[in-house]
């Protein structure tokens, strides 16, 4: 076995992958359950796509075939439904672990220096995911695959000059039609997937170039020679990493936290497959009840949401008068994310050491979040639209606030260490 | 490998000048790739402007033509159909057309180019039934109106401009496509002939 090993490290950096990112990767020796997500959101992505992969065994992507295959793999494919419906409520789950994951970087400050790109990248993955299950959405071609379409494409029309042309472009037809169908099966089954797995490679090469944060915010790295021996932990850590630092508080990510975060995904699945055998549909949340009717491009649903994770954003998209403006407004909110790393002026990470005025903004703008995904589940009638553009304000007020108060914030003291 | 001394002008000129060459073939191949999303012939011909001659219609007839797949109408209006339009703006839930259901040529009280002349896309906002013209008798449905059009799935009333009443389940006026006069007695139905 060791000859084995040995005659595959002499050809690729086999055993050193593994213990640069795993059996001596330092991890901070802090994390709590907010760390949990990003395992989690590994685990859906394999179910997504591990279940993507035996789905197209027997869906047909034509206007005239779809709707009909996706009724056979529910009712005469052994297992179909099972497959099926791991795969709808893992779209649903993996935006919970992704805003969840979101979170917790916004309250650990995960994204300050010297982890912007790794933001940045997480933000990339954030945007291809929303693609992605936009684009899947569309396949079972029901009545709101058909018709959230149908609002999401015309979006672009608001662009001026090019936006007629543009959705036409988008969908390769003068309606929603097979052809957009059959562009969107290739792109989900296929190009976005890629991208995805090519993003989330770069995502983890980039935090373990960085090292992960943790709840304290405070650096596990210290000074070459600055920490006695007794001090350092009774771990090897790759000489990468203590080539340049001294390791102080942190395990070895295998076995330690992988043996822990087994624990989380234990839970995770209880949850999951709750969801998966008890609630497919979760009350018209995960598959929304037009949905088991054929899409008829004559006949409009009374009332078009789309699928809750959506909704915040649509919900801005909403609370604005003007078409253009709003879609604006609602690229905004996500291009905001994108540059927080650079809004926040801090030099202090964790919420723990921030000022009360951070604190209170941050959870108004949580609150903010979720009613306005709330809100856009909901007819626009005038009273959710008026508190969707209290909450929209919120929303946008957060990042504003931010920028100008974290410049001269008034912060604890921060530990040198974490905290035992 | 010559020891003649290396000419780095001549290698940056040559390093930009193949560089700008590949610039240009990656874009000339991403051309197919872009185009081939545009609406297939098949898709364009399906999706085709449509001609209606309007020359035979008597006044208060409807003439029905298909336009991707939806039912267009075309009503010659008489003037006393015209007349009951100013009657029933308070009946009315967006009696001034101010959602964009219309071209903006369109969008005035008689919601179309020519008064005589109403176009439309015969299709109920509410659920897609297609509605029934009534030339007479629509004070069955309404109280002071004449003449109109009936959803009959669920009992949405719109009047001969198309603008749906109050009370009723529709949300918008009726939608009026682009069209333009081609001649006197032509309507080009898909497209604005540029007067958007």
């Amino acid at each position: 076995m060791k000859k084995l090993i040995a005659w595959f490290d002499e050809r690729i950096p086999m055993t050193k992958t593994w213990n640069i990112h795993l059996a001596q990767y330092p991890a901070p020796k802090n994390f709590n359950f907010w760390y949990i997500f990003g395992v989690l959101a590994t685990l859906v992505l394999v179910n997504q796509i591990l279940t993507g992969i035996w789905l197209t065994m027997n869906y047909v992507p034509s206007a005239e075939g779809a709707f009909a295959s996706v009724e056979f793999i529910m009712r005469d494919i052994e297992y179909g439904w099972l497959l099926r419906y791991m795969h709808s409520t893992g779209a649903s789950a993996f935006f919970v672990v992704v805003y969840l994951h979101m979170f917790r970087g916004m309250m650990y400050g995960s994204y300050q220096k010297p982890r912007e790109l790794l933001w940045v990248f997480g933000m990339l993955i954030f945007l291809v995911l929303m693609a992605e299950a936009f684009m899947g959405y569309l396949l079972p071609w029901g009545q709101m695959s058909y018709w959230g379409a149908q609002v999401i494409i015309s979006l672009f029309g608001a662009i001026p000059i090019i936006g007629d042309d543009l959705t036409l472009w988008i969908r390769g037809d003068y309606v929603i039609s097979g052809a957009t169908l059959n562009r969107f099966f290739a792109l989900h089954v296929i190009a976005l997937p890629l991208v995805l797995v090519i993003l989330v490679f770069l995502h983890i090469i980039a935090l373990h170039e960085v090292g992960s944060n943790n709840p304290e915010g405070v650096s596990i790295k210290k000074p070459k020679g600055s920490v006695p021996e007794s001090e350092k932990p009774k771990f090897t850590f790759h000489e990468r990493f203590t080539k340049k630092y001294d390791i102080v508080d942190a395990f070895p990510f295998f076995p330690y936290y992988i043996v822990k975060d087994l624990v989380g995904v234990a839970i995770f699945l209880f949850f999951f497959c709750y969801v998966i055998f008890f609630a497919p549909a979760m009350g018209g949340l995960f598959l929304e009840p037009p949905n088991f009717e054929a899409a008829n491009p004559l006949k409009t649903p009374a009332h078009i949401a789309p699928v809750w994770y959506f909704t915040p954003f649509y919900a801005i998209l909403r609370a604005v008068p003007d078409k253009l403006f709003g879609v604006i407004l609602m690229f905004g909110a996500i291009v905001a994310l994108f540059v927080l790393p650079w809004l926040d002026r801090g030099k202090v990470r964790s919420i723990r050491y921030r000022s009360t005025i951070h604190k209170v903004n941050l959870t108004v703008f949580a609150i903010s979040f979720i009613a306005l995904g709330y809100l856009g589940l909901k007819p626009a009638t005038e009273v959710y639209t008026m508190f969707a553009r209290i909450f929209t304000f919120l929303y946008f007020a957060f990042f504003v606030v931010l920028f100008f108060y974290s410049k001269n914030e008034n912060t604890k003291p921060v530990p040198e260490r974490i905290t035992k | 490998m010559s020891n003649a001394p290396v000419d780095k002008g001549r290698r940056r000129f040559l390093t930009v000048a193949t560089s700008v060459v590949g610039a240009a073939g990656a874009v000339g191949v991403a051309v197919p790739f872009i185009a081939s999303w545009n609406p297939s012939e098949k898709a364009k011909n399906a999706g085709a402007p449509v001609e209606v001659n309007i020359g035979k219609a008597e006044p208060g007839q409807l003439v029905r033509v298909e336009w991707r797949g939806q039912p267009v109408w075309v009503v010659r209006r008489t003037p006393e159909m015209l007349a009951s339009l100013e009657a029933v703006n308070d009946q009315l839930r967006d009696p001034n057309s101010d959602e964009p259901q219309q071209p903006e040529y369109a969008k005035n009280l008689h919601r179309s180019r020519k008064e005589e002349f109403f176009v439309a896309v015969g299709i109920c906002t509410h659920l897609g039934c297609s509605p029934q013209f009534l030339d007479q008798g629509m004070g069955e449905y309404v109280e002071g109106a004449e003449t109109g059009f009936f959803c009959p799935c669920h009992g949405s009333v719109f009047d001969i401009a198309g603008r749906v009443f109050q009370g009723v389940p529709a949300p918008y006026n009726l939608v009026v496509p682009p069209h333009y006069y081609i001649s006197d007695t032509t309507i080009l139905i898909g497209e604005d002939g540029g007067q958007a």
